[in-house]
């Protein structure tokens, strides 16, 4: 069964129980009163990027539509400006509770696969746990060719002036494609990462539990 | 009057010294006014000038006072005779405040201030003192009709005051629909749960007052007199009929549930586990006594689930069900919504709203009931389908649009339907017409008042009995009786407890000035009263069903019967009767007349209209008199007579007007009809109904129907008035003089 299926079964008929558990401040959903400001205070366009605005989100949960909170891409777009929990009447704490559907929604594997946020946040993970250090041109190539090759090397030849200047103030390493830059532990970066995986799979597995 | 003798006193401080000619207007008084005891003082109002009218009254036998300084309602304890009829020109708001203080402008401000006195010394003459009203009765004691909340804290506050109370019942326990709850909506800090209702406490605090006589069982089978004097049959179930003599009567019948059976959309009536909240607060006290859990009516089974409908049959466009918010049910919702999740947090609750009003304290209850998991849904419900145990519920979801949304498996639905006033007949209803084959329920009346125009007092809009809603909340259309509690509006328990005291304060301050043959509101104090000439009336009604407050019966051979103490004082009967043969002894068709008569009206050369304004002293005189004191100018070809209301306006005194000659006349009332500010409640409206008929008469004048103009005033009116009243001078001017002028 996956994480999505038992989920379901777990919590049927209550969503908003499922995303209090599970979701990082989760249990705030239910005091939304759906005033709207903090739609009026995003900075982002809602008519094209957001579908649902996070009170309509809130209400989605309380309503059980499981399904399409956790597809939809709107959470995504939340640049954690932190205007709605400024201004939220009832002190919701809605940039993190965005961030943390986002995130319960990649870990069901339901989030929208080709949501940009959602792959940039995976490619930036992977670059930086690999050695202990951001590799800069491999982290800007991955995103360059999410979309293929001929359209990696499109948007290549694009940045090709502001690549060579970067390379002029010796801020862009070419021989970095080679394995580049690490922490001198590697050992122990490894092994520091490998704990937290744990640790946070038993939070979660309990979690599970019940 | 034989023992007459009238003085006028002119004041020249306040700047009136310099912009008048006192001494002239010291002529006019002596010429024109045929005053002879006429005096100037550098500061009337200072201790030196009214103990120059005090030493005039006690050595050279003045009765009757006219005083030229500032408006009648400015310095009114400093010119306080009440031995004396005292008449007040008003040069200070309206003649010089109003008037630019330039050389041109001299000459017509001293015309309008000589004027101003030839009217005072004309109106002095047609006045006498007040004597009070001679037929007053000393009751003290309160009628309280209902023993609700509202019912039993109207007495209890009252008892407290010293003030006996006799309390009716018309079923056999008190606490009424209070009584009925498990739990109220909390009134302290933090205002999270559910309260005791407190009733048990009200109950045993009037059983054990020694002041508060209590009937149970028992209807208020006849009311009769007037405030002080009231005497109240009171029938109990066992046929007995008791005699009260009432001072003043608190109505605090309470509300009945609007009925869920008119909802059959919504499950009313269509199966047990569908319920209104007192169906759901019976639940919740059969559950309280039992162990604790609440059960669905058809089958017993512990509820899992339940949605509360707010809104049922309220706030409805369409004019089937209640078009108005009963404002306390969201509350209420929010408070049973927390009887199941206190007891048990896993049960399913869900309110589906469409606007949820929880104002003030309100608002942390409904964040308490969020933080304890009740579900808040923003939709209008559109049909409940009760199926086997339990009901579907479909709604319009508001937020996401979805219009088939629905919650299923409900094992009880709870319908909030709202307050339907007890307010018993509606006297002013026209008779329905009898439909075959149905039965027609007739409202039982509440008070049964043997009154001419009914037995109930009247109402406003939706059952709701009618009452002064900005400046005189309790007070009804009979003086000496109070709606207190939902009947008189939708509240809560809170609110109908702060209506409870005030309206025990109101009835003891109308029996208090009963007795005192004084009135009450809006002329509070007041000792005049009407008095009609009987040898003159013509029995034409038109005072027994035009008065507002039904202070007027009727005998046997229908000549009216005046009810002093029921009186409010307005003049509407005077501004009614025909044959003008009511009066009262300070305000009369004579004192108004004789002033407009004393204006000294120009020739048609002379390019000086007059226009006679009559103001309602409640709102549009404190409006002019406020564009006084903040100098907003307006002509000075208008003559302003104070009146108690546009209800009093006579029409002779138009027909006066424009016979002697003015170019106009303009009335100045308060807003009328639903959303009346007429303090008399219906004065203006009838006297606008009155002077809809003025066509006619300017029509056999052969004048302009412009020459008569009526404009609503409101007291904040300050800017307005001014430049209407010049606006409506051009307007004279532009269609040129009267052509009665100089006859």
């Amino acid at each position: 069964m996956s994480a999505n299926t038992a989920m379901a079964e777990k919590y049927r008929n209550s969503f908003l129980k499922e995303i209090e558990e599970q979701v990082e401040m989760g249990d705030w959903v239910k005091m939304c009163m759906q005033c709207g400001v903090c739609s009026g205070s995003c900075p982002t366009n809602f008519q094209s990027a957001w579908e649902h605005p996070p009170q309509e989100l809130f209400m989605m949960i309380r309503a059980g539509k499981r399904e399409e909170v956790l597809t939809t891409s709107s959470m995504w777009n939340c640049t954690s400006c932190y205007n709605c929990i400024v201004r939220c009447p009832r002190k919701l704490p809605i940039t993190h509770i965005m961030h943390g559907i986002a995130e319960y929604a990649h870990r069901l594997g339901l989030a929208p696969k080709m949501q940009p946020t959602r792959f940039f946040s995976g490619l930036f993970w992977k670059n930086a746990t690999q050695t202990g250090r951001v590799n800069e041109l491999k982290l800007s190539m991955g995103l360059y060719f999410r979309n293929g090759f001929s359209a990696g090397v499109k948007e290549g030849m694009k940045m090709k002036d502001v690549a060579l200047g970067l390379m002029k103030a010796k801020r862009l390493n070419p021989f970095e494609i080679l394995g580049g830059h690490k922490c001198r532990d590697q050992k122990g970066i490894q092994a520091m990462l490998k704990k937290a995986y744990e640790i946070e799979r038993s939070r979660k597995a309990a979690k599970m539990a019940g | 009057m034989a023992d007459m003798k009238v003085a006028a006193y002119i004041c020249k401080g306040c700047g009136l010294g310099e912009r008048l000619d006192a001494d002239a207007l010291v002529k006019v008084a002596q010429k024109d006014g045929k005053v002879p005891m006429a005096k100037t003082h550098d500061f009337l109002c200072s201790t030196d000038g009214v103990a120059m009218i005090r030493n005039d009254i006690a050595n050279e036998g003045v009765t009757h006072i006219m005083i030229g300084a500032c408006s009648r309602r400015a310095k009114t304890e400093a010119f306080y005779f009440p031995e004396n009829a005292v008449a007040r020109a008003n040069l200070r708001e309206g003649v010089i405040w109003i008037r630019p203080d330039t050389e041109e402008a001299r000459e017509t401000t001293q015309e309008m201030a000589e004027d101003y006195i030839r009217m005072g010394c004309a109106e002095i003459k047609a006045m006498a003192a007040p004597a009070g009203n001679p037929n007053t009765g000393s009751s003290k004691t309160l009628l309280v009709v209902g023993g609700g909340v509202t019912g039993m804290t109207t007495a209890i506050e009252a008892s407290k005051t010293g003030y006996p109370v006799v309390l009716v019942e018309k079923t056999g326990e008190l606490g009424g629909m209070a009584g009925k709850l498990y739990k109220r909506i909390p009134v302290h800090e933090p205002y999270k749960s559910p309260a005791d209702t407190g009733v048990a406490d009200l109950v045993s605090q009037v059983m054990a007052d020694s002041n508060i006589k209590v009937y149970l069982n028992a209807t208020v089978a006849k009311t009769d007199g007037a405030p002080g004097r009231f005497v109240v049959d009171i029938a109990t179930e066992s046929g007995a009929t008791h005699t009260e003599d009432i001072g003043a009567i608190v109505q605090a019948s309470g509300f009945t549930l609007y009925d869920m059976n008119k909802l059959p959309e919504l499950g009313g009536g269509q199966s047990p586990n569908v319920v209104d909240q007192l169906g759901l607060e019976a639940l919740a006290k059969a559950a309280a006594a039992g162990d604790g859990v609440i059960r669905r009516p058809s089958d017993n089974q512990p509820v899992k689930s339940v949605v509360f409908v707010q809104c049922a049959g309220q706030r409805d466009p369409s004019g089937t069900h209640l078009a108005y918010c009963s404002g306390y049910c969201c509350n209420a919702s929010i408070k049973q919504a927390m009887y199941f999740k206190d007891a048990n947090p896993s049960v399913d609750t869900t309110i589906i709203y469409t606007d949820l009003r929880t104002p003030g304290n309100g608002e942390d209850f409904y964040r308490s009931a969020q933080e304890k998991g009740v579900i808040f849904t923003k939709g209008r419900v559109g049909q409940v389908v009760p199926s086997g145990n339990t009901s579907t519920v479909k709604f319009h979801d508001l937020i996401l649009d979805d219009k088939d949304a629905a919650v299923a498996d409900v094992d009880l639905v709870v319908l909030a339907t709202g307050q339907v006033p007890n307010s018993g007949v509606d006297i002013f209803a026209a008779p329905k017409e009898a439909v075959e084959g149905e039965v027609e329920v007739k409202p039982i009346s509440i008070l049964n008042l043997n009154y001419r125009q009914g037995s109930d007092v009247p109402q406003l809009k939706q059952g709701f009995t009618d009452s002064h809603f900005i400046c005189f909340p309790y007070e009804t259309r009979r003086t000496g009786i109070y709606t207190a509690g939902p009947v008189r509006r939708p509240m809560d328990i809170a609110q109908a407890r702060e209506d409870a005291t005030g309206a025990a304060l109101k009835a003891i301050q109308a029996l208090e000035n009963a007795e005192l043959g004084r009135a009450a509101h809006p002329r509070s104090g007041d000792l005049s009263f009407p008095k009609v000439r009987l040898e003159g009336c013509t029995q034409c009604k038109r005072c027994t069903v035009e008065c507002p407050f039904g202070a007027i019966d009727e005998d046997e051979k229908r000549f009216p019967v005046f009810n002093e103490s029921r009186c409010r004082r307005c003049g509407t009967c005077m501004g009614a009767c025909p044959v003008r043969v009511i009066s009262f002894e300070n305000y009369s068709v004579n004192t108004v007349g004789a002033q407009v008569k004393a204006v000294d009206i120009p020739d048609e050369f002379s390019e000086k209209p007059r226009i006679l304004i009559l103001a309602c002293e409640n709102d549009a005189y404190p409006a002019l008199d406020m564009a006084g004191m903040n100098h907003n100018e307006y002509s000075a070809f208008v003559r302003i007579i104070p009146i108690r209301c546009l209800g009093s306006v006579n029409t002779i005194w138009v027909t006066d007007a424009l016979n002697a000659g003015y170019d106009g006349v303009m009335m100045m009332g308060c807003k009328s009809g639903d959303e009346y500010q007429c303090h008399f409640v219906k004065g203006s409206e009838l006297g606008r109904v009155r002077m809809s008929k003025i066509d006619d008469t300017l029509k056999t004048l052969n004048l302009e129907s412009q020459r008569v103009r009526d404009l609503e005033v409101a007291i904040t009116d300050i800017e307005r008035v001014p430049e209407m009243i010049n606006k409506y001078v051009e307007e004279l001017v532009a269609i040129g003089p009267s052509p009665f002028k100089g006859f």
